[in-house]
Parts: structure tokens; sequence; C-alpha cells
């Protein structure tokens, strides 16, 4: 299948979730991430996906729901945003120390208050290290492919790690956009069954989520962070697979037109595309320019990134959270500790945009860059970053 | 690449317009976008959404603010607004109105071309109630066309189902009744 279709994005999400016949869907509405599990519930009601999709009353039975599920050997899916990603917090921690291959999307929007249903990215960054893998997507078809790679991912035995899938609320959930659709034998070529490397089973019990004193907690943990780093070659794999699929090719971090470039932008998600056009006009311009987009934020791809920003003279991160009180905003801190000791060391900028829904506009993105190539203020003052836009 | 903005408001489809034209352009290999103002859905209150067509694969994810084309379903929106803001020079206006369109022409001072039909009177007799954004999408088809007629026959059927037939009849009568009239400013 080869043909663009169009759909909003939610509900291509949805049709990947059933192309990969997942097995248990469990999940409380909540903009801008209605339209995935409302489309859900019509495809399990209408006999379209056999799946048992439990109506719970909170984002934290959702998770937990999942969190058996997929302990019992369900292939089990879920998707949140915001305030139900916060309510969910806890039970993230215990599905990735558990080791289970859930997959979710997370629509992406700011969290209260003052309350807004708008996108940004600060719900996830109040999560980022609940050790699951985390993948950014910029468009609808990447939303729909990451959808599909995220249950190949996640279930595979070397790695069984939940797995988020984020997209930006709004910008990219309520769009209607040409996707190219997979059909159920592509799929099941690409996503073997589920075969859980342990599961519940009262002929064969076993004890899963238990107690540890602090003779064996560490361990634990250095465990679950081996088993996070080491995902990274079968994350690469699922791409490698994906593509001979689909002849789409997707990497841990994208670059555009960063030959040449003395001054790189860096972003996540939807903004990329946005940002690539400001490149364009930028180039046109003849400002040596470029684009870096992070796709893969868990495991963090440093020698990706070191490699695409190498030579740069000057790093624009752009974040789209704001980490209150911190050294640096989530990306920029990542990417400041990830440079320290490269030679020479580049000038780091910070620019917060699009919080709660504010617009960012490739005009933005110009004026950015452009004050970036007169400064030369590094190292700066700690917390030193432009919030962009704002009133004052 | 085609920007338009729909201005109506909250429960006569203007987002469903949007929707239409862009599956529309999809279906004819394009590429497309269509998307609300995002925010509270309020039945009555002004509300946008939002189109991009074009030949090449669209990487603009911000909203629009210089149309090509301003569609609007309602013109009792005309006396609470500018629906011409942003609208480029030599820019279309497709606006519901039972004003004849040389009338209507005064109180504009925009440099392009506006066109007018009473869409409301149309989806009145064939639809028995006054929502117009299908019958609109006729006359803005007409004025642009963005999308060949007949590429929206499968989206409306599509999303209409049993009552698509005489949707697609609102649609086509106003495709045919438009008038056009040149506004200089």
């Amino acid at each position: 299948m080869s043909k663009r279709i169009g759909m909003e994005v939610s509900i291509a999400v949805a049709e990947a979730v059933k192309l990969a016949n997942a097995d248990v869907i469990a999940a409380y509405p909540i903009t801008p991430q209605t339209h995935i599990v409302e489309h859900l519930s019509e495809l399990v009601a209408d006999g379209d996906l056999d799946a048992e999709y439990v109506c719970v009353e909170s984002e934290h039975s959702a998770m937990s729901a999942v969190v058996g599920a997929s302990a019992a050997g369900a292939r089990s899916y879920t998707a949140t945003a915001s305030q139900g990603l916060a309510l969910m917090h806890e039970i993230l921690f215990i599905a990735s120390s558990m080791r289970l291959p859930i997959v979710m999307t997370v629509a992406n929007r700011a969290l209260s208050g003052p309350l807004s249903i708008w996108n940004d990215h600060s719900d996830v960054m109040a999560s980022r290290d609940c050790g699951w893998i985390q993948y950014f997507v910029e468009n609808g078809q990447e939303a729909f492919d990451h959808t599909l790679i995220a249950f190949r991912v996640a279930e595979d035995p070397e790695v069984s790690l939940p797995v988020i899938v984020n997209l930006d609320g709004f910008i990219l959930s309520h769009m209607i956009e040409p996707h190219v659709l997979l059909d159920d034998e592509e799929v099941a070529r690409y996503i073997p069954p589920f075969r859980p490397v342990n599961r519940l089973d009262p002929d064969n019990p076993v004890t899963m989520g238990d107690f540890a004193m602090p003779e064996f907690y560490t361990e634990v943990k250095k465990s679950q962070e081996m088993a996070l780093r080491n995902s990274r070659a079968t994350i690469d794999k699922g791409w490698q697979e994906f593509a001979e699929l689909t002849g789409r090719k997707y990497q841990a971090v994208e670059t555009y037109k960063t030959e040449g470039a003395e001054i790189l932008m860096l972003s996540m998600g939807a903004l990329g595309e946005t940002a690539s056009v400001a490149v364009d006009r930028m180039r046109d311009q003849g400002l040596p320019v470029g684009l870096v987009k992070l796709r893969l934020w868990r495991p963090f791809p440093s020698d990706d990134l070191l490699k695409a920003l190498g030579g740069a003279k000057k790093i624009v991160v752009m974040d789209r959270a704001i980490s209150f009180g911190a050294a640096a905003n989530p990306v920029a801190a990542e990417v400041t500790s990830l440079l320290y000791d490269t030679e020479p060391r580049p000038c780091i900028f910070n620019s917060v945009v699009g919080l709660g829904g504010r617009d960012v506009r490739v005009e933005d993105f110009e004026a950015i860059v452009k004050k970036a190539m007169q400064g030369h203020s590094y190292p700066g003052p700690v917390g030193d970053y432009d919030l962009i836009g704002v009133r004052e | 690449m085609i920007e338009t903005r729909f201005h109506g408001r909250g429960g006569q489809g203007a987002v469903t317009s949007a929707e239409l034209l862009a599956l529309a352009a999809i279906q004819e290999g394009k590429f497309a976008q269509a998307f609300p103002s995002f925010g509270p859905e309020r039945r009555g209150a002004p509300v946008l959404a939002f189109s991009r067509v074009a030949e090449e694969q669209i990487r603009l994810r911000s909203q629009i603010y210089d149309p090509d084309v301003v569609l609007v379903l309602d013109s009792s929106l005309l006396e609470i607004m500018d629906v011409t803001e942003g609208l480029k020079a030599g820019g279309t206006l497709v606006v519901n109105s039972k004003q004849p369109v040389k009338e209507l022409a005064s109180r504009f001072h925009f440099e392009g071309s506006l066109w007018a039909v009473d869409a409301t009177h149309i989806a009145r007799e064939l639809l028995g109630r006054p929502i117009t954004n299908t019958t609109m999408l006729g006359a803005l088809l007409r004025a642009t066309g963005i999308v060949d007629i007949d590429s929206v026959s499968e989206p409306l059927r599509h999303r209409f189902g049993l009552i698509a037939a005489k949707n697609e009849k609102a649609l086509r009568e106003a495709y045919d009744k438009v008038e056009k009239e040149e506004i200089k400013p």
C-alpha cells in the first residue's frame, strides 16, 4: 500500500494500534489524546479489533491495568496527555522496572496551572526519568510508523521495556493530513507475536515487581539502566527493518542542511518541520544555518548527536518546557552536558518556545538564529535563556 | 501552496469544510492539511478552521496568518470582525450572504475578488436546515479551483453516508450560483 490517505493523525495512530493487533487497551480520555482512544473503543465495539478495551476511572488505573495485562502476557496499549500522564507518574516507574513492553502515545500538552489544553512538552519532561524508551515524532506519518515501531522494539526479548511515542497535541493529534498505511500482512511480518520473557502464569508462578532490600535495589537499578542503554541496538534494528518493509528511513538524530553550517538549531517534535522551512529561507539569504532533529529522547543518542553537532560554532537548543529553577532547560541541559568535553566547545544558546500552545512561526526561528549569530555570551549566567515571544 | 481560513460559528461545520477540502486534495494526490483553531468548542461562538493545499509535502506547522482565501459561512460575522485580516493582495473572499455580490462589495476594501452566494437559502431548501458547510464548499471550489468538484464526492460519502447525496446537490448548486465581483482598495 503506497497510496496516501487523508485522515486525522489521531485516527492513523489508532489504526496502527489495530494493525499491531493489541490485546488490551486501557485508557481514560483526555484532550488532546481523546480521538485516539475514542477510535480504538469504536474499533473494539464494532468487532474490527479483537481486544479488551478497559474503560478505567483514571489514568492511574489505566497504567495499572496495562501493567497487569502486560505482565500476564497481553500486548498492551494506552494513551494520555498532560495531567493524565502526571496521574500515571508513579506507575510509569513500575512498568519500566518490571520490564513490561507497554506502548503509550502521549499527545503532549501543557501541565496545569493555569489550565491549558494546548501543546508543550512539560508533561513528558516531568516524567523524563521514568525509564521508558521515548520517541518524538514530527508529522502524522512518523506518528503512525512509530506506533508500529514501538511495539516491535518494546517486545523484543533483548529490550522488554515500555515505550512512549510523543506527538505534539493538537499540532499533530488534530491535524488532517496524508498518511501511507500498511496492511495486516505487512505488519504481521514486521511485528512478531508477543512472547514475554516472564509472565504471570498460574501454572508456572513467578513474582514480579517485588520488594527489594538495600542489598538488592542498586543491582536491580543497574540492570534496568543497562537494559535501557542496551536497547539502542534494537531501536536501530527496528528502524532498519521498517525501512526494508516500507522504504521510510528513520534515525535517532536527523540532520537538515547541516553541511557547512556554522550555526545549528536543535529541535524535537513537530517544531522541526517549521524550523526546516526557516532553514531554507535563511540559506537563501546566504546564512550558514542548519537543523538537527532529535527523534530519540531516551536512551539519549549521545554519539549520534555529537557527530551531528560536530563542527558547529553555535548551537541553539529549542526547549518546549521550562525546568523551573534549573541550570538549563531539559533538552539544553542534556546537550550542554554532552558537549562539555568537546574541543573547541561551541556556544550554546537556549530558547524556550511554544509553551501552552503559543504558536511558533518561521519568523520566530529566523529571529532566534539571527540573535544567536550576534551573541558570544557562552558560558552565560546560569539559567540564561530566551523565552520567545513573552510579553513583559 | 494555497492557504485558506474558514470563518463560521460553532455548530455550522467550518471544521468539516476545511477537512473535506483537505481530504479531496489528498485524494487527488496533492498534499494537504486541515486543522481547527484549537480551543474550547462552543455552539454559536465564532470559530476558525484552516487548510493548506500544495503539490509538495507541507512542512509548516504554524497557524495561518496571511491566507490566500477566506471563506465565511455566516454573514453575521462580518459585523463583528474583519474577515479579510491578513488576506493576501489578489486574494479571494467567499461569503455566504443574502445580499447580491455587487451590493456586498461596497463594504470591502481589500484587493482581490469577492464571491457571494445565499448558501443559507440553498441549505434550507435542499438539506432542510441552515448548515452551510458543504454548500459553501461548492462556492469555494468554483471561486478557487483548489480541487476538482468531483474529488469531493468520495470524502462526502465517507463523512455523510446516507445524506451525502443531498449535501453534494447543495454543494453543486452553490458552485453554479456563486457570483463574483472584483474589489479594488
